[in-house]
């Protein structure tokens, strides 16, 4: 009975829909591609049409190779500093009771909120060598913040702050906590349960938040472009190099630049796609629900004891 | 290994207790240090040098005519994208969950470029393709208001699609199909039972949709050239405004953009909530 009712009530939709598919289906496609691959594409087009020499020479250059050095090392201080933050406030967040819970969460946002640049006019008025809260005093120490690598790295650090924390939490909600009770009942130390038990079960939600936050930090602009004086083979990464290119009319050395960042991007975009792959396979098994959906297989039971009735 | 396993098993049985004390606080307190000295500390500096000059000052730099022009383009486009965004995002999740079509799995990863390209990419992308020069040669799409859209839509793409796909992924096809069943009309069954389920989903993305927009700032610098009073958003502005030595001002306009992009988030938490109570 109820085989035949979903039958024709999805003939139904089929039928009335058809033309509102179709319709719904380019409209969706076409504005994915007109806003997304006809201007990505467009750069590779752009970038090697005065030939792969010039676009070669753009990204080979000192400047551009201290440029990408810079980036990579942005990405490389600042994420694994970003992770294990990343995880142990999640652990806070979703395994402790305290009062300013909801705020701690709250705040960590923040950084999604607020623009870039106002980011970096933060470190600026702390870290300013005149006229920062702490600038004199790190500066009297011989410590430069901002026009340097650091400060570089503290924006870097600022931007990327939420995303691990963002992916972990709802994977935390979902295994809930009662392997790690057992583990902590059989006698293992929290030091234990969290490497044999809790980091296991979270490290595909750990590697996309990593993921996500790498991408960010390869292509923060406004952040650094504020905190860093984008000073030419000293502190300029990838993005600040690309739009000095660009500004200096060397349009298909920005191209190539922007070759450099996309291939880079599209990387860390294949990296997501395989993750979620791995997600869903391990989602898969046993326990299939997310949170909201864990009503729906109670409703499938109920509605296999009463269909015998 | 062993030693810690002994060590503890010796103690008395009390699991509960160890979660509650010691290890577990030390690593809320690095956590909530960690966060005020990367972020609390860095806003709060901003706000306290916005009211450094006094209130006065305060408002002279917020109601300086260019920061006003600035102000409302960056509200009014942000607006704009959202409401764009809404439509556009919505159909296309729809079409990535409900419909079949060869390729689909490509189409979906696709999606999260715009989280993947770095901002100034996007920028520069745009301007390649509707700039002056640009392959389609649109004229003055580039250095326009229209321009800073199409900016700002590109970035902000992603939101409102990943926020609802999972949603109508979990959605029952058995309620639209009872609702045909008993002759509703596709138009109908969306209206009344599609969209109430996904409110809350769509109005989440469009929250972080806005906030996005608001702050804007890579992918504009190219393809709005920045001219005052006619493409110069308050990202733009507070950038010369630091350029220029005029870190007062800068910090007052952050501010004011700073409240709009939480204040709105915090409405939007607000109205989302009660959706979903009203929906359960």
């Amino acid at each position: 009975m109820a085989v035949s009712a979903t039958d024709s009530g999805a003939r139904n939709i089929v039928d009335g829909g058809r033309a509102a598919r179709y319709g719904l289906r380019t409209v969706a496609l076409g504005y994915l591609g007109l806003l997304l691959v006809i201007p990505v594409a467009l750069i590779f087009y752009k970038a090697f049409e005065d030939g792969f020499a010039v676009a070669w020479e753009a990204v080979t250059t000192p400047e551009a190779q201290h440029a990408i050095y810079l980036t990579v090392l942005m990405v490389v201080i600042s994420i694994p500093i970003t992770t294990v933050f990343g995880i142990a406030a999640a652990l806070v967040i979703v395994r402790q009771r305290f009062r300013g819970r909801a705020l701690l969460n709250a705040a960590i946002d923040m950084p999604f909120a607020i623009s870039p640049v106002v980011i970096g006019l933060s470190l600026v008025l702390l870290y300013g060598s005149r006229d920062g809260w702490f600038g004199q005093d790190l500066a009297a120490a011989g410590i430069e913040v901002i026009f340097t690598p650091v400060g570089m790295a503290l924006a870097t650090m600022f931007v990327a702050l939420p995303f691990v924390v963002r992916e972990v939490i709802p994977v935390l909600q979902e295994i809930g906590d009662d392997q790690e009770q057992a583990a902590s009942t059989l006698g293992a130390g929290p030091w234990q349960t969290f490497w044999r038990i809790t980091l296991p079960s979270i490290r595909w939600g750990v590697t996309y938040g990593v993921v996500l936050a790498t991408a960010r930090a390869l292509g923060e602009f406004g952040a650094v472009a504020v905190v860093s004086g984008r000073i030419s083979g000293s502190t300029e990464t990838m993005p600040l190099y690309l739009r000095r290119l660009f500004d200096t009319f060397n349009v298909s050395g920005a191209y190539a630049a922007a070759v450099v960042l996309a291939l880079l991007a599209l990387t860390v975009l294949f990296a997501m796609n395989f993750i979620q792959r791995r997600d869903r396979a391990i989602l898969a098994g046993p326990s299939v629900a997310t949170e909201p959906g864990a009503v729906v297989p109670h409703l499938d039971v109920t509605d296999d004891k009463e269909n015998p009735r | 290994m062993s030693q810690g396993a002994v060590a503890t098993a010796k103690a008395p049985p009390r699991p509960g207790h160890r979660l509650g004390l010691g290890g577990p606080g030390l690593t809320r307190g690095l956590v909530v240090g960690y966060l005020s000295l990367m972020v609390l500390l860095p806003v709060a500096a901003v706000a306290a040098t916005s009211l450094e000059g006094g209130i006065g000052a305060f408002w002279d730099a917020v109601s300086a005519p260019q920061a006003v022009a600035a102000l409302k383009l960056t509200v009014i486009s942000s607006l704009i994208v959202v409401a764009i965004n809404v439509v556009f995002g919505t159909a296309i999740a729809w079409v990535l969950v409900r419909d079949q079509f060869p390729g689909k799995r490509f189409v979906n990863s696709l999606v999260d470029l715009p989280f993947a390209l770095p901002t100034i990419v996007a920028g520069l992308v745009l301007l390649a393709l509707y700039g002056e020069t640009g392959i389609l040669g649109i004229e003055g799409i580039s250095f326009t208001r229209v321009g800073v859209v199409m900016a700002l839509l590109f970035v902000t793409l992603p939101f409102v699609i990943r926020s609802v796909q999972p949603v109508l992924l979990e959605l029952d096809a058995e309620m639209e199909e009872a609702a045909a069943s008993l002759g509703a009309r596709p138009l109908t069954i969306f209206r009344r039972i599609v969209l109430p389920n996904l409110a809350p989903a769509i109005v989440a993305g469009a929250a972080l949709a806005f906030a996005r927009s608001v702050g804007e700032f890579g992918s504009l610098v190219l393809i709005s050239g920045n001219i005052p009073f006619e493409t110069e958003v308050s990202s733009v502005y507070i950038f010369g405004q630091i350029e220029s030595g005029n870190t007062e001002s800068a910090a007052a306009v952050s501010v004011v953009l700073l409240a709009i992009s939480v204040g709105m988030l915090f409405l939007i938490n607000l109205l989302g909530r009660r959706m979903l109570r009203h929906g359960s």
